[in-house]
């Protein structure tokens, strides 16, 4: 479970730098989610992978799961969230601004292309 | 409990409730927002003095949140260095409100909200003890500098705006992927606990523990604009409007002030495999990012832009001095980050002022028409120019004297003063160029009725800033006496983790 997860966390970063590093703003706020995704997930699994044991204290429980990251995943989802929210509407001033979905704004015809 | 004990969370607390407020009174005369922003600034002068006196005995003002006891609950921490950063803060939000209360917070909506939700996440970032609250004040305040830098839109705005939030946004997520390797490794996220449970690491985690404190070094040299991840601020600073710029001047200061907080803690003489982990690295690259910004100060085609390259510089000087480590270096660092936060917030004000007299021109590096109240503008642009290179008899100089002396021991001494003298120089020459070509080479104009003179309100601003970097030479001798006992309670971790575990570290 332990490889699934790292290897799951492992092609979201991979996906997410990638498409961050495009040209245009729609695959950057992709790339910027997928990140996002990869760290809450990474971010839960820093509490150690623990299944069927709750997270507060009870009198029949084995064990305990880490509630902390749980609460700081949550926090960072609201964040990322919110961050996620504000991009997509900068990114369609952006476009309403520039005339196009560049990033650095670049026309139709200009000699730095577009990708 | 007396007021002395809630008094750490009140530079946190007002400007949060005053944002609100301002938000429920968005309707309301426009007089009357300015009145309260204003004074809610204001009132953290007094709020920041009161720290300074509390803390300047070395005492540290422990506040638990919910009375949670460290390291289970979140802590504000407020010593020295931060009851310094909080009264830099509040002196330079002031001065940059009284610009922008003159018309500019009108060019959009909800400027004062934004304005008040800036220094609540700048001052939480100050105060905070725990690493994750951190990350959550550097979001309010990355959230709030997004409104203010788009504030009143425009092209070039927009397009430097969507690099500013894209870079910030992988510098979140890198953020946080440290932020969870180190707890993964320790368990805690209080920095005082941090610094305890790191030192003594497990060999088998070492290279962990150091992957993640490097990478969290990497984010905080990208808030600080340090090479090589300085590329969105000249763009970013040099086409927002003026008093945003000025207070984005303590922008970058934050994250030089969280890589002096969280590696004097983690990273100090006794610290596990973190043992002087940054000392390979800062100093270097704080070196190479002074010379470049003071490059790019010279290549600069524009005052904004050449101010914001100059923001760039005074952070290398900055990191310099915090990458020496030694006490006398960050003393000079210390006294020299309010000299140059409130300089270059100067600089951007008067920049604007200069533009506005200039008309279509800008201030663009061009000959244009005699400048309306020349004689004013450029007597404010020379003690400016004085003051941001480092000349005496000014306070830069103290500082950068402070430094050059503080190196005389290091092993990077001849780069050390060559690198600071040469770009004090280059910066001279930068601005000597700039203030001849805008006050000199000048025609006189067909029609000077179209030139805007600036006002005596637009320009008190200027001379207030001027006033502190004055008041820094004048009371120079407490003032870096101060700055000196900052630097030796920064390295003594051992006060600030006995102080918030209470001796059970």
């Amino acid at each position: 479970m332990e490889a699934l997860i790292a290897l799951v966390i492992g092609v979201l970063t991979a996906g997410g730098v990638f498409l961050a590093l495009r040209g245009q703003t729609f695959p950057v706020v992709l790339g910027l989610t997928l990140m996002s995704y990869a760290v809450n997930l990474f971010l839960f699994v820093m509490g150690r992978l623990a299944i069927g044991v709750p997270p507060v204290i009870s009198d029949a429980a084995a064990g305990y799961t880490d509630p902390l990251p749980q609460a700081l995943v949550l926090t960072a989802i609201v964040i990322s969230f919110g961050m996620t929210a504000f991009v997509i509407v900068l990114a369609l001033k952006a476009r309403a601004e520039l005339g196009n979905d560049h990033v650095d704004g670049h026309h139709e015809d200009s000699h730095e292309g577009r990708h | 409990m007396n007021a002395l004990a809630h008094l750490p969370i009140l530079p946190v607390v007002l400007p949060l409730c005053i944002g609100i407020l301002l938000l429920a009174l968005r309707n309301a005369p426009l007089a009357l927002q300015r009145g309260i922003s204003l004074a809610a600034a204001l009132a953290l002068i007094p709020l920041a003095l009161a720290l300074n006196d509390a803390t300047a005995d070395g005492t540290h003002l422990v506040y638990q949140l919910g009375n949670w006891v460290a390291p289970y609950g979140i802590v504000l921490v407020a010593d020295r260095l931060a009851a310094w950063m909080l009264l830099t803060t509040a002196l330079l939000a002031v001065f940059a409100l009284g610009y922008a209360v003159r018309g500019i917070d009108t060019q959009g909506r909800h400027f004062h909200v934004l304005f008040q939700l800036q220094l609540f996440g700048l001052n939480g970032a100050f105060l905070t003890g725990d690493l994750f609250n951190l990350f959550v004040f550097f979001e309010i305040l990355l959230l709030a500098s997004y409104g203010l830098l788009l504030h009143g839109g425009g092209r070039q705005r927009v397009k430097a705006g969507l690099h500013y939030v894209v870079i910030n946004l992988v510098g979140s997520t890198l953020f946080l992927f440290a932020v969870g390797t180190l707890y993964g490794v320790t368990g805690t996220l209080n920095m005082a606990d941090l610094a305890v449970k790191l030192a003594a690491t497990p060999a088998e985690h070492a290279a962990l523990v150091q992957t993640a404190a490097l990478l969290l070094f990497g984010v905080f040299a990208l808030k600080a604009a340090l090479l090589p991840l300085y590329l969105w601020l000249p763009a970013a600073y040099a086409h927002t409007s003026a008093p945003v710029a000025a207070l984005f001047a303590i922008m970058t200061k934050v994250g030089a002030y969280s890589i002096l907080r969280v590696y004097s803690l983690m990273a100090g003489d006794a610290a596990g495999p973190l043992t002087h982990l940054l000392d390979a690295w800062l100093a270097p690259a704080a070196l190479v990012t002074l010379a470049l910004g003071m490059a790019g100060a010279v290549a600069s085609t524009a005052l904004k832009q050449q101010a914001a390259y100059l923001v760039v510089a005074s952070i290398g000087t900055l990191l310099l001095a915090f990458g020496l480590g030694s006490a006398g270096a960050l003393a000079a660092g210390l006294y020299y980050l309010p000299h140059s936060t409130f300089a270059a917030a100067a600089l951007f004000l008067l920049a604007d002022s200069i533009a506005r007299a200039r008309g279509e021109r800008g201030d663009r590096f061009e000959s244009g028409p005699v400048l309306p109240r020349a004689r004013l503008l450029g007597g404010l642009f020379f003690v400016v120019a004085v003051a941001i290179t480092g000349m005496p008899p000014l306070s830069g100089f103290l500082g950068k004297f402070m430094l050059l002396q503080a190196a005389l021991d290091s092993p990077l001494l001849p780069w050390v003063w060559g690198v600071v003298l040469v770009t004090g120089l280059v910066g001279v020459i930068a601005l000597a160029r700039s203030g001849s070509l805008l006050f000199y080479r000048t025609y006189t104009a067909h029609d000077p009725a179209a030139l805007t003179s600036p006002t005596n309100a637009a320009l008190a601003p200027v001379i207030g800033l001027l006033g502190l970097v004055v008041g820094m030479v004048i009371w120079a001798g407490p003032l870096s006496d101060h700055a000196a006992a900052i630097a030796a309670q920064l390295l003594d971790p051992r006060q600030y983790i006995d102080a918030v575990l209470g001796g059970r570290g």
